[in-house]
C-alpha cells in the first residue's frame, strides 16, 4: 500500500493510490495537477502536509527510491543525438535492475527506429520514447504526465494499449490527463482536482453520482425526435417496444457520459 | 510483477562512463556544436596565419604570436562557451528535469561535462599545433615549456568550464545564451591579445581584460611558444606565470561557488 496526500500549493489534495492500480488525475489547465504530480515526484518541495511515495517522503528521495520511479515528464525528453537505443542503454545504466532496451523498444513498438535520432521521430513516436525512457529502470510507480497530448486517434488507441500491457507487468501508474476518454478507458479510479483541490476519488463509472444517474431513452415517433429520462430504462424500453409493430424507430439509451459529469463537478466550486 | 531482488544501485565509475560516452556523442554528433566549438578556430588560424604574415622582431612570425592566443580561444570555446550554451539548452529542453528524475548521481553529470571538454580540448590543441608546424612553421614548445603549457590549458580550462556551467543558469535558453555568450568571447578576444598584440591594445582595455581569464591563458601561453626576449612587450615587461596562475586559480574559486549556488535541475519558470 502506498500513501499520498498533499496539502500545500495546491490547497487540499488527499489520496491513497493502490499498488497494481492505474489512477488518473483529472482537472482543467491550471488545477494543480502537475503540481501534484511533482511533488509526489520529489521534483517540488511541498509547504505541508504528509507525502509517502512507495513509503518514502519524496523530498527525502535518495537514489535507491528514484531507481522504483518511472517519470514521463509532460515536456518529454529533449532533443539528442543518439539514437533510441542509445539513450535507452544509457537511461538504463542509471539503475539496479533495468530491462533490456531492445526489449523496452519493442515494448513501446519502436524496434524499426531503434537506430534513428530522437529529432527524426514523429510526435507519437516521441512520446512513446519518453515512456520507452520512463519504464527501461523497471519502475514500481510510473508517473505519466499528459502522455497523448497532440496525438491522432489512431496513436492513442496504440498508446492505450501500451499502457494496459505495463499493467498486465504489474507496473502502478499516476496518469494526469484532460482526455476524458482516456482516463474512463484506462483508469481503475479517477481523481478529479481543480482548483488546487481534490474533489472526488471514484472509479470511472460511478463519478459524480453516474451510476445512479436516470438513463435518457430516445426516439422517433410521429417523425419528431423523443427523449425521456427514467430510472429503470429496461422497463420502459419493454414498454415502448409495445408501442411499434417492429423496431423502435432510432432508439437509443444513454447514461451521463464521464465528460457530462465531469463538466459539471469542475464547474461547481467544491 | 513478482519481487525483484534487491540488487545494488550502479557504481557511479560506471554511470561516469556511460555519461562520458552519452557527452561525447552529444558532442560530435553535433554539426553546430563541432563546427562552431572545433573548425572556428581552426578557421581563424589558416586565416590569420595566411593575412597577417609578418615578422614581430627577435625572428619571430605574428604566426607564432596568434598559436598562444589561438589556443587560448580554443580552451575558451571548448570550456565556457560549450558549457554555458549545451547546459542552457539541455535545462530549457528537460533534459535535465530528466535526468534528476532518474537515480543518476548528479556528480555523474558533470564527470560527463569534465570529460566532453577535455576531449574537445585535447582535439583543438592537436588539432591547431598540426596546422601551425605544417602550414606556418610554427616552432612547438620545447622541454619544461610543455609542462607550462600543461597546466595554463589545464587551469584554464577549468576555470572557463566552472564559468560556463555558471552561466548557463543566467540563461532562458540555449538560443539566449549562445547570443549573450558569443559577442562577450568575441570583445575578450580582441581586448585579451588573441587576434592582435595585447601591447597594441589601448591600457584601460587592457585594464578590463586583465580581469578575465582569457588573458591569463593567453598571455601563459606566449611564455610556451615565444621566446624570452619577447617578454619585455608584456605590460609587466614579463610573462608573469605566477600571477597567471593566481588568477586563473582564483576564478576556479569562484567559478566553482557560483556553480555550487546557481546551478538548476529545472527550468526557472516551470509551466
Amino acid at each position: 500500500m502506498k500513501r499520498y496526500g498533499d496539502r500545500n500549493a495546491v490547497d487540499g489534495v488527499d489520496l491513497d493510490i493502490r499498488r497494481g492500480e492505474i489512477f488518473a488525475l483529472l482537472g482543467p489547465n491550471g488545477a494543480g495537477k502537475t503540481t501534484t504530480v511533482e511533488v509526489l515526484e520529489g521534483y517540488r518541495a511541498r509547504d505541508g502536509g504528509e507525502v509517502r511515495v512507495l513509503g518514502v517522503d519524496p523530498a527525502d528521495g535518495g537514489r535507491r527510491w528514484k531507481a522504483e520511479l518511472g517519470i514521463v515528464l509532460q515536456s518529454g525528453a529533449g532533443d539528442s543525438q543518439l539514437t533510441c537505443l542509445e539513450l535507452l542503454r544509457a537511461q538504463a545504466a542509471y539503475y539496479p535492475a533495468p530491462r533490456d532496451p531492445a526489449e523496452v523498444l519493442e515494448l513501446v513498438g519502436l524496434t524499426e527506429k531503434a537506430g534513428s535520432r530522437g529529432r527524426t521521430l514523429s510526435g507519437g513516436q516521441r512520446r512513446r520514447l519518453d515512456v520507452a525512457l520512463g519504464i527501461v529502470g523497471r519502475p514500481r510507480l510510473l508517473f505519466l504526465d499528459e502522455p497523448t497530448t497532440g496525438f491522432d486517434p489512431e496513436a492513442r488507441r496504440q498508446f492505450w494499449s501500451l499502457i494496459r500491457s505495463l499493467r498486465d507487468l504489474g507496473t502502478t501508474m499516476l496518469l494526469t490527463t484532460h482526455y476524458l476518454d482516456e482516463a474512463e478507458e484506462l483508469a481503475d479510479r479517477v481523481g478529479v482536482i481543480t482548483r488546487g483541490r481534490l474533489v472526488e476519488v471514484a472509479v470511472p463509472s460511478v463519478l459524480g453520482g453516474r451510476g445512479q444517474a436516470p438513463a435518457v431513452v430516445s426516439w422517433t415517433e410521429h417523425g419528431v425526435r423523443r427523449t425521456a429520462e427514467t430510472a429503470a430504462p429496461t422497463a420502459f424500453v419493454a414498454e415502448l417496444a409495445t408501442r411499434f409493430p417492429g423496431e423502435v424507430p432510432d432508439l437509443a439509451v444513454a447514461r451521463p457520459t464521464l465528460e457530462d459529469v465531469y463538466l459539471r463537478m469542475i464547474g461547481d466550486p467544491a | 510483477m513478482t519481487m525483484t531482488e534487491e540488487r545494488s544501485l550502479p557504481s557511479i565509475g560506471s554511470v561516469c562512463r556511460t555519461r562520458a560516452g552519452v557527452e561525447l556523442k552529444e558532442f560530435f554528433r553535433q554539426r553546430e556544436s563541432v563546427v562552431f566549438t572545433l573548425m572556428f578556430p581552426v578557421i581563424l588560424l589558416l586565416v590569420f596565419g595566411a593575412v597577417l604574415d609578418y615578422e614581430l622582431g627577435s625572428g619571430v612570425s605574428f604566426t607564432q604570436y596568434f598559436m598562444a592566443g589561438v589556443i587560448a580561444a580554443g580552451i575558451l570555446g571548448a570550456s565556457l562557451q560549450n558549457m554555458a550554451i549545451g547546459i542552457a539548452t539541455e535545462r530549457s529542453d528537460g533534459t535535465l528535469k530528466g535526468l534528476a528524475g532518474t537515480p543518476m548521481p548528479k556528480s555523474a553529470y558533470f564527470v560527463g561535462k569534465v570529460v566532453q571538454v577535455l576531449v574537445v580540448t585535447v582535439a583543438i590543441v592537436v588539432i591547431l599545433l598540426v596546422i601551425g608546424v605544417v602550414f606556418y612553421g610554427v616552432d612547438l614548445p620545447s622541454g619544461t615549456e610543455w609542462l607550462t603549457f600543461a597546466w595554463v590549458a589545464a587551469l584554464g580550462s577549468a576555470a572557463c568550464t566552472l564559468l560556463g556551467i555558471a552561466v548557463s543558469s543566467l540563461a532562458r535558453n540555449g538560443r539566449s545564451a549562445s547570443a549573450t555568450v558569443t559577442p562577450v568571447a568575441l570583445v575578450l578576444q580582441f581586448i585579451s591579445g588573441v587576434f592582435f598584440q595585447f601591447s597594441e591594445v589601448p591600457t584601460w582595455l587592457q585594464t578590463i581584460a586583465a580581469v578575465f581569464p582569457l588573458k591569463w591563458m593567453a598571455q601563459g601561453l606566449r611564455s610556451v611558444f615565444l621566446p624570452d626576449a619577447l617578454a619585455a612587450q608584456e605590460p609587466a615587461g614579463s610573462w608573469e606565470l605566477g600571477r597567471v596562475a593566481l588568477v586563473l586559480g582564483i576564478w576556479c574559486v569562484v567559478g566553482l561557488v557560483l556553480c555550487v549556488r546557481t546551478f538548476r535541475w529545472q527550468d526557472r519558470v516551470d509551466r
